[in-house]
């Protein structure tokens, strides 16, 4: 019998997601074990402190370019930048999560199997919120950073199915219009369950045309296989269906809105800045390191999606009258402007894409958090006629929130335009100066919603209608604070995660 | 380095002063408008110690500050003035307590409910992007002042206007920020070719190709024609000036329109100047276009402050001729007319507002014969409308005249279409006049309350120093040629366009 070597571990590289996991581990025993009463405060604790541990480690690997697990786990640079980042943007999406003060009882539903309208679902009503959201979105986390650092097809793989079973749940626990909330999860899981049968369909052709499903043998195997081209270009389409599907570009992005609609909001601000974080920087690795040879080959079609997808965006933001499905077509057309700059395929692509999914972050969490606190006697009110004159009555929230909507229009002095120039100085600097006249004649058409928003809430007189703004509790307040203030300050003085980007933009090979 | 910052102090000081009123209390705004009218006189104040450290013989540019900011992009926060700026600066810091003192009480009309300490936050708000964007010297930083002084003054006339004013304030945010989004990717494709900097001095120096010229230069021409406006993009400007409140309209047109002739004496010209040769034609047309169009626009309106908006447009024709013949006896008179026009034209805007704001509308057919109820404000009406259509021995007459000059020399059919511009502006000036305060008295008048009071004390301290101005640079324009000729001497040597008047102005 042949020696068995078990492959090396580097712990420490491995820490943050090790931590992530242990955390959501222990989180489903305190679900099993722990009296109610001790559930919500333990949980949080827990959470909390696992992505604040996670983070420390993080910042403490800086600089680390290992490849550890088998060839499985890459920490590098663009890992551990897009981690710190998915891991700031964990903490305060769990403060939203976290926060029962909008809604009495929490966001969430007590016991979500219970039929909607049925007795036992009435008597539910003001239960409150199941503690379980917790260790799911551990559990997503530790999916998302894994698939960040994934080396390989099938450690990717893996890594999507972890964060994306959560998330479908997540979706499905919304306390009020519960319906709509389980259509969404709904639509989510079979999306998301077509797409990763995509994506794992491309894996077995890629190890087909290479005879392995790691990245390096991958980039390897385009000059030296023999096998028929065709297969690389295949797996190719298909591995980029399946990830285009996770950051919602055009023409995979029809679940966005009806799934940002229906979950609750929380969750919504938690999926918009997270999923496309590790979307984004799976997508990066399997571009720059597997295929990197081909780059002629698939950048004028990922191009040609990049300018699909911000035109989709922005023209279909234009009509909508919900804020939550206005914020996801913001939220395809940012994608689309992340994708311009990773169109650049050198390390300022790479850098000015991190930066802009750090810079977006901050403000759609703030925004989803701001949107928490505008209610009515029905729970949320997310229709925009329901937010005319809201600058009257709530000054300071409607400042916040006209601040996150000139943010997303790009006007300068916030990141939003300090992203865009950044995304679109690379195109341009690597010569796709389409790309760039698209981005800009789609910032043109999705200012006009942003506009919108601010016209009715603060040149519009407040009518019966119009909804009412509950005083945040410290939880969504912090949250907002952050965003808020990381808006302003990546606007004005970019300058340091500018440099922290660019130098962590270095693939291992 | 300069001793003292100067140009700095300047664009940060109204920024202090926005902070310091916004956090006033609503309850107290007699006392909000006490601190904006104070911080804007020492802001007026500091302007003139710019104007006196400044040295009209020195070199082209004066007064730098710079520190930096994005070391990745080889951005840096650097202010400079030349000739051109320091005028407009000067101007800038006198219009604004005027404004402050002529809105006194436009923030409280017609309903209470609207905040005191906001609108006059705004204003130096606004005093502070106008500031910025001339005193820039880096084509990142003028590219922030330009875009971010949409938002003040998309909230003046959004919340404090008249009628329409939604309306009116969503179309003049959307316009400009059409412009300046193509004008962002025209800076982007600066920096790229300029070799990852937006420094202007750097910039000059750079070699680039004509193709890449061209498309940058209409980049950056389409944001500024936008702004300025030229036909056919002049639609906003008569919706945002009928709608905003008449202080708000003297900055619109008295300043921030400026900031386009401004950006293509200072950007496109020595940036791109083959493709400014190019265009020249077509630029030329289309402001020749303008002054007729939009004259003929204006004898017809029947609403004062729509008016003075198309006037407004006209006079901008009249600069984009004296830019783009490229003299320097048409450049100096360009600039010169930018300032005459901000003078001359507020007064206009004001004295309408004062009007408006007794009537109680702005629509010439509720006028007639006022002047028989108040004598003394058709009186400065008139002065205004005379500075307006360039009569002789006021301000606006040396600009006009120098410009028609230059152009003359340098292309004649312009020269003469452009002509007819004046004849075009006595027609709208005097038949306005003549239907709001001559002839018969319109018998309505005589029942509104406000058509009894003639100017008041703060009303006349409002106009007088105007009217002083208008006279004194019409008889005496040589502080402001000193400083003017120079700079735009030195801007059109990038254009190495031979020059048959490079001789200085003469009164």
């Amino acid at each position: 019998m042949t020696d068995f070597t078990l492959p090396s571990i580097d712990y420490r590289a491995i820490s943050p997601m090790v931590i992530l996991f242990g955390a959501a581990c222990l989180g489903v025993l305190v679900e099993a074990v722990l009296p109610r009463r001790l559930r919500y405060p333990i949980q949080l604790g827990l959470s909390l402190v696992a992505v604040l541990a996670a983070f420390g480690m993080v910042i403490s690997l800086a600089g680390t370019e290992v490849v550890t697990a088998g060839g499985a786990v890459a920490v590098d640079g663009p890992a551990l930048f897009l981690q710190g980042a998915l891991l700031v943007f964990g903490f305060v999406g769990l403060l939203l999560i976290a926060d029962r003060r909008p809604e009495p009882g929490g966001a969430f539903v007590d016991q979500a199997a219970i039929p909607v309208g049925s007795q036992a679902d009435l008597r539910q009503a003001s239960a409150p919120s199941a503690t379980e959201v917790f260790p799911l979105a551990l559990f997503s986390l530790t999916g998302m950073a894994l698939f960040l650092t994934a080396n390989d097809l099938l450690t990717m793989f893996v890594a999507l199915e972890v964060l994306s079973l959560p998330l479908y749940l997540m979706c499905a626990l919304a306390r009020r219009r519960r319906l709509l909330s389980q259509e969404a999860a709904v639509k989510y899981f079979l999306l998301g369950a077509y797409s990763s049968a995509f994506f794992l369909f491309g894996v077995v052709l890629a190890y087909g045309f290479a005879g392995s499903v790691s990245f390096n043998e991958i980039n390897r195997a385009v000059d030296e296989s023999t096998m028929h081209q065709g297969l690389l270009y295949a797996s190719l389409a298909l591995i980029a269906i399946g990830l285009l599907f996770k950051v919602a570009a055009a023409p995979f992005h029809v679940w966005a809105p009806d799934v940002y609609q229906g979950a609750p909001t929380p969750v919504t601000g938690f999926m918009a800045a997270c999923t496309k974080i590790a979307a984004f920087g799976a997508l990066l690795r399997v571009l720059y390191v597997a295929f990197q040879q081909l780059a002629w080959d698939w950048l004028p079609v990922l191009g040609t999606i990049a300018v699909l997808t911000m035109l989709v965006g922005a023209v279909l933001a234009v009509t909508q009258t919900d804020i939550k499905r206005l914020l996801a077509y913001s939220s395809i057309a940012n994608a689309g402007f992340v994708l311009v700059g990773m169109l650049a395929i050198d390390q300022s692509g790479a850098s000015t894409a991190m930066f802009y999914l750090a810079a977006y972050g901050f403000t759609v969490l703030a925004a989803f958090g701001a949107i928490t606190l505008i209610r009515d006697q029905d729970g949320e009110s997310t229709h925009l006629s329901r937010w005319a004159g809201l600058g009257k009555r709530s000054p300071l929230l409607a400042g916040l929130f006209t601040l996150l909507m000139l943010a997303l229009a790009g006007i300068p002095l916030t990141s939003g335009f300090t992203a865009k120039f950044a995304v679109f100085s690379a195109a341009l600097s690597a010569g796709e100066a389409w790309l760039v006249i698209a981005g800009v004649l789609s910032s043109l058409i999705i200012a006009f919603p942003y506009l919108r928003v601010v016209v009715m809430m603060w040149l519009s007189e407040p009518g019966e209608a119009t909804a009412t703004v509950v005083r945040p509790g410290v939880l969504t307040a912090t949250a907002l604070g952050v965003g808020a203030l990381a808006t302003v300050a990546l606007g004005i003085v970019p300058g340091p995660v500018l440099d922290l980007a660019h130098n962590a933009a270095v693939f291992i090979p | 380095m300069s001793e003292f910052p100067y140009l700095t102090v300047l664009t940060v000081a109204p920024l202090v002063g926005a902070v310091v009123v916004a956090l006033l209390p609503r309850s107290r705004p007699e006392l909000a408008k006490r601190v904006a009218l104070g911080w804007s006189l020492a802001v007026l104040a500091l302007a003139v110690a710019t104007w006196v450290a400044f040295d009209p013989g020195g070199e082209r540019f004066q007064l730098r500050d710079s520190y930096p900011w994005i070391p990745h992009w080889g951005v840096n926060f650097t202010f400079a003035a030349d000739g051109i700026a320091l005028v407009m600066l000067g101007l800038i810091a006198l219009l604004v307590p005027v404004v402050i003192l002529a809105s006194w009480h436009d923030a409280e009309r017609p309903d209470a409910k609207r905040s005191v300490p906001a609108f006059f936050s705004l204003i130096l708000a606004l005093e502070f992007t106008m500031i910025g964007v001339f005193a820039a010297a880096d084509v990142f930083l003028f590219y922030v002042f330009f875009e971010i002084m949409l938002v003040p003054m998309y909230f003046l006339i959004g919340s404090y206007g008249g009628a329409r004013r939604q309306y009116a304030a969503v179309k003049f945010f959307l316009y400009a920020l059409v412009g300046g989004l193509f004008m962002l990717a025209a800076v982007i494709g600066l920096w790229v070719v300029g070799g990852n900097t937006l420094d202007w001095q750097a910039l000059t120096q750079a070699e680039i190709a004509i193709e890449t010229q061209r498309w940058l230069f209409l980049g950056f021409f389409l944001a500024f024609a936008i702004k300025a406006p030229f036909f056919p993009f002049h639609t906003w400007l008569p919706d945002a000036g009928g709608a905003a409140p008449a202080g708000v309209a003297v900055l619109l047109v008295g300043v921030l329109d400026k900031v386009a002739t401004f950006g293509i004496l200072r950007y496109s010209l020595p940036l791109f100047p083959e493709a400014s040769r190019w265009f020249a034609p077509v630029a030329l047309a289309l402001a020749v276009i303008g002054i007729l169009y939009a004259a003929l626009l204006a004898v017809g309106q029947n609403d004062l402050k729509r008016l003075v908006a198309y006037t407004s447009i006209a006079h901008f024709g009249f600069i984009g001729v004296g830019i783009f013949v490229f003299t320097t006896q048409a450049g100096t008179g360009a600039v010169l007319y930018m300032v005459n026009h901000g003078l001359a034209t507020g007064l206009l805007f004001l004295v309408v507002g004062m009007l408006v704001a007794r009537r109680g509308s702005a629509l010439i057919s509720d006028f007639g014969g006022a002047g028989k109820m108040v004598p003394l404000l058709a009186g400065v009406l008139l002065f205004a409308g005379m500075a307006s259509l360039s009569l002789p021995g006021l301000a606006p007459f040396i600009s006009e005249f120098l410009v028609l000059a230059g152009a003359f020399s340098a292309n004649k059919p312009v020269a003469v279409l452009s002509t007819l511009g004046i004849i075009l502006a006595a027609a709208y000036v005097l038949w306005m006049i003549q239907r709001t305060t001559h002839g018969t008295l319109n018998p309505t008048l005589t029942s509104v309350e406000g058509m009894k009071r003639d100017l008041s004390l703060r009303e006349k301290v409002v106009v007088a120093p105007m009217i002083a101005l208008i006279v004194l640079f019409g008889f005496y324009p040589k502080p402001l040629t000193d400083v003017i000729n120079p700079a735009v001497e030195a801007t059109l040597s990038h254009l190495e366009v031979t020059d048959s008047t490079s001789t200085e102005a003469q009164p």
